[in-house]
């Protein structure tokens, strides 16, 4: 069906009278995506208006659980009080918590990602991402479920499963696909952070168990190492075609390139040692970023 | 953020980490004070080393021909003689580049009996999520070859964020070393306060090498920190506003500091493409793509995901300052934001800088019918590309002459 979400998932907004988390909540509410509560501490008891809607606004994430039944979470909060704000959601005992929010100093993350450790309930996406996507059914895509900041009328649902760091170039390999009429799965950017909740890995094996999804595009950039260890895993055992790119195959080393993770140190996380993973491991390699969604379609 | 090695060991020093007697001087007359001082201390040399954002100074050649950016002195005098030949002149090292830095500070610190040279790092392990001690008795080398070359000669302890380093960790560290006795007790302290300084300071890397057993009075042995480097998390930087106040401009490129007046994200690169895209990955893919068709990039520029018209504008003035520039490609997927607002702001911007350079734009997202309208309507000679294969090969072809 989907991995992550499915279309009728409850999604509450942490952050949502903020202008970021407002737009976009209203934008996920536009696409027919069940926004069912907003947290602002402090707000508890006002309502979030958009159209026809009336989203209930909670001080506490438990709350708004227990009051909704959201098993969701989009994180739009400011970046000194995301990490608070993540662990409050595993803490809600919420399924996905999804965190576009951008600038979290890597010591809170290496903080949250040991205080999930051991944590079978709740799965973080991101920090520093554009969230989650699973088409709809309807015109432009419109019904699925949309956490975080992509636009949804590029989505078309299928069966392609999209993995990537970064945002605008899962736009871009999705628009491909949605051109050349290959729907998608769910699309997923995991975000551009040097300590980031689910990898590269943990996605591409969810793809690798869902039934609906046919094939898989992974995009990755240089910093780290967590494209090269997808990579031997999909050797061994992913059934599915996947296709990838690697950016910044231009990128000077020792210079942050935007994202706090795409950086080469100490001579690693170069693009050339990641695409030759991605060779290595029988994944297509799009010569540039216009072939992402040709790459995989000719493998499938 | 990268800070000077006098500053990294004043951080490192706040959380206790032994360091040399040593103190900054800008001026000759500083390094006149600063250098008797550490004589009538009772150190028989005083070490003069230029302090800028790059290693490899003491091989490094200035460009007046003077050799060395890091040199002994007997006397105070001589300090003044070799502090003349570096302050204001421009040393280039290997980390440098051709166009070397400018030697604005130095830092003058008492000579030591030095009885062995380690080396000692903390860093973030990505894949674990956990900062790594690193820890090597090949001091005083560059560690990426000790890594190549003999990997077993590198100690690595993984830190519980949880608890922070245990004294038994550090103690671990200390004998794998090879540390005995005084040597031992002190370099257990000197671990943990690098440690320390890691988690305290929010930093990315705390490298000290060398980490240096000296001769202490008494016959006693110390261990001290003879070189330090430190690169700080810049999204951490507002917790510390002691640690931003270490910011050195003259060590960042001009550009690079007025492109993140508008938040705008700008590094320059060699080539004489421009590029403007919205989106690290797809600036970085952008980039790369020109490349593949031939062209050298001359940037990365990141306008980020909710660019305006004023930002825009702003970028277009800063990727024409580079006098390589040859020719502009304009990548937006503009999956939120308006095309319409781009294409507002790309019109504007040529008229007002007078553009004369060939143009290659491509548009894609959200209201891109009137976004492409507008730059038809513009009567600019720009030229427009489809995909971002088209466009790429348009601007290569454009800049290269060949059509």
């Amino acid at each position: 069906m989907s991995i992550l979400v499915n279309p009728d998932a409850k999604v509450l907004v942490q952050g949502i009278t903020g202008s970021f988390g407002a737009k976009h909540a209203q934008l996920s509410i536009d696409y027919g995506t069940q926004v069912v509560a907003g947290v602002t501490p402090g707000k508890g008891g006002q309502f979030f208006e958009h159209g026809e809607k009336k989203v209930p606004v909670f001080d506490t994430v438990a709350d708004a659980v227990k009051q909704t039944g959201a098993t969701a979470s989009a994180i739009f909060v400011p970046a000194a009080f995301a990490a608070d704000a993540v662990l409050e959601g595993v803490d809600a005992g919420l399924e996905l918590i999804v965190c576009i929010t951008e600038g979290i100093p890597a010591r809170d993350m290496i903080r949250v990602k040991r205080a999930m450790q051991g944590n079978t309930r709740s799965r973080l996406v991101g920090p520093n991402c554009p969230g989650v996507v699973t088409p709809g059914e309807g015109k432009d895509s419109y019904g699925g479920c949309r956490i975080g900041i992509a636009p949804g009328y590029i989505h078309k649902k299928g069966h392609i499963g999209v993995v990537s760091r970064s945002g605008t170039l899962t736009y871009e390999a999705v628009w491909q696909l949605t051109c050349r009429g290959a729907g998608q799965s769910t699309c997923v950017g995991i975000g551009g952070d040097p300590v980031p909740g689910m990898s590269h890995l943990d996605i591409i094996k969810l793809f690798n168990d869902d039934p609906d999804t046919h094939g898989i595009i992974m995009i990755g950039e240089i910093g780290g190492s967590a494209e090269e260890e997808a990579a031997e895993w999909i050797k061994q055992n992913c059934q599915k075609p996947v296709a990838g790119f690697i950016a910044g195959a231009t990128a000077p080393p020792g210079r942050r390139m935007g994202h706090a993770g795409a950086i080469i140190s100490g001579g690693k996380g170069t693009a050339a040692a990641k695409i030759a993973a991605f060779k290595a491991a029988g994944i297509g390699v799009a010569a540039t970023p216009s072939d992402m969604a040709d790459t995989l379609l000719k493998m499938m | 953020m990268n800070i000077h090695e006098y500053q990294a060991k004043q951080l490192l020093a706040q959380n206790g980490v032994a360091i040399p007697l040593e103190i900054p001087a800008r001026n000759l007359e500083e390094v006149r004070g600063v250098a008797e001082k550490i004589f009538s201390s009772g150190s028989a040399r005083v070490v003069v080393k230029s302090q800028i954002h790059a290693g490899g100074r003491g091989k490094g050649i200035f460009t007046s021909g003077f050799q060395g950016g890091v040199k002994v002195a007997a006397t105070a005098d001589e300090a003044v003689s070799l502090a003349g030949k570096m302050l204001g002149n421009v040393l280039i090292t290997k980390q440098t580049g051709p166009d070397g830095r400018r030697v604005q500070t130095l830092l003058l610190a008492s000579g030591a009996k030095i009885k062995k040279e380690l080396y000692l790092a903390v860093l973030l392990d990505r894949a674990a999520g956990r900062p790594l001690v690193m820890a090597s008795t090949e001091g005083g080398m560059d560690i990426e070859e000790v890594a190549a070359r003999t990997p077993e000669k590198i100690f690595k302890e993984w830190i519980d964020p949880a608890v922070g380093i245990m004294p038994f960790q550090a103690r671990k560290i200390a004998a794998a070393l090879g540390l005995k006795g005084d040597a031992f007790n002190a370099g257990v302290k000197f671990i943990t306060g690098v440690f320390r300084t890691w988690w305290e300071c929010d930093a990315s890397l705390v490298e000290v090498n060398p980490m240096c057993v000296v001769e202490a009075p008494e016959g006693k042995e110390a261990v001290v920190a003879l070189d330090a480097k430190i690169s700080l998390d810049d999204n951490a930087l507002y917790r510390h506003a002691d640690i931003q106040a270490m910011r050195d401009l003259n060590e960042e490129a001009p550009l690079e500091i007025e492109a993140s007046k508008f938040n705008l994200n700008y590094i320059k690169l060699d080539g004489n493409i421009a590029c403007l895209v919205n989106g690290a990955g797809l600036a970085m893919a952008t980039m790369d793509i020109i490349q593949h068709f031939g062209g050298m990039p001359a940037n990365f520029l990141d306008v980020g995901g909710g660019a305006s018209k004023e930002q825009v504008t702003a970028a277009f003035k800063i990727i024409l300052q580079d006098p390589h520039i040859k020719g502009i490609l304009v990548n937006i997927f503009g999956g939120i934001m308006d095309c319409n607002v781009i294409a507002s702001g790309i019109v504007a911007a040529v008229t007002e800088t007078h553009l004369n350079l060939p143009l290659v734009v491509r548009l894609e997202g959200n209201n891109v019918a009137t976004g492409k309208r507008t730059l038809a309507d513009s009567g600019l000679k720009l030229i427009t590309g489809d995909s971002m294969a088209d466009a790429a090969q348009k601007v290569v072809r454009a800049v290269t002459g060949s059509k």
